[in-house]
């Protein structure tokens, strides 16, 4: 299992890689990598990340934890970062790998939805119009029912 | 005990984490003890629908009990991902 959260950028190709890489009885690797997104109508100068140290690498371990045992993961890995970062860069990965591919996608479903309502991080945007702490939205908190 | 706030909650109360001396026996006392100190934290804890708390790391609900606990956190429903 690998859990980080970091300040820097992330290679994807190369942590992909690098997981997928001696797993010779798992058949599937599934990745998901979150990018910031430009807002339609005022555009985006930054999103500023901030969580809760100690206790948001306590909630990621937990829910690889819970995944793992639940979809007889291999293995899982997240990364997701904090600080200021600008669109189009990535903010966060999660990669799982099982024996077959419903696992491996379920799980990195279960892990994002987990990740969205359960892990202590709050964006916030900043526009030319000032800034603004991003709402949660009830169809997250929705999502945890499917599981 | 240490009292730490994120996001909305620090930015209303003006400062990350503070050391508070309590004899709450649960969240909800921690709260009725801070929103009687001064107006901002009456402000930061008005809508506890709009707020989430950590008691030593893990979310609990407002009725959790306090005895023992080192850090208690609060902070708005999270947005990661």
């Amino acid at each position: 299992m690998h859990i980080s959260v970091q300040l820097e950028a992330f290679d994807l190709g190369a942590v992909s890689a690098d997981f997928a890489r001696g797993h010779t009885d798992m058949g599937a690797i599934v990745t998901f990598t979150g990018i910031v997104r430009d807002l339609p109508d005022d555009p985006l100068q930054a999103m500023e990340i901030e969580h809760y140290p100690g206790m948001t690498e306590r909630a990621l371990r937990g829910m690889a934890e819970q995944a793992i045992a639940r979809f007889s993961l291999g293995d899982a890995l997240v990364i997701h970062r904090y600080g200021t970062l600008v669109p189009g860069e990535m903010i966060m990965m999660v990669a799982t790998a099982a024996r077959h591919r419903k696992d491996a996608f379920e799980a990195a479903e279960f892990l994002m939805d987990y990740l969205k309502s359960r892990a202590p991080f709050w964006k916030r945007e900043i526009t030319k119009n000032g800034s603004e702490w991003v709402a949660s939205k009830d169809e997250d908190e929705d999502a945890l029912a499917r599981w | 005990m240490d009292v730490l706030y994120f996001a909305w909650v620090r930015e209303r109360i003006g400062l990350p984490r503070e050391q508070i001396e309590t004899a709450a026996a649960t969240v909800m006392d921690l709260v009725e003890e801070l929103r009687a100190r001064e107006e901002r934290y009456a402000l930061a804890f008005s809508d506890l629908s709009s707020l989430r708390v950590a008691v030593d790391q893990e979310l609990v609900d407002f009725d959790a009990p306090l005895a023992g606990v080192r850090e208690v956190a609060f902070f708005p429903p999270m947005t990661g991902g």
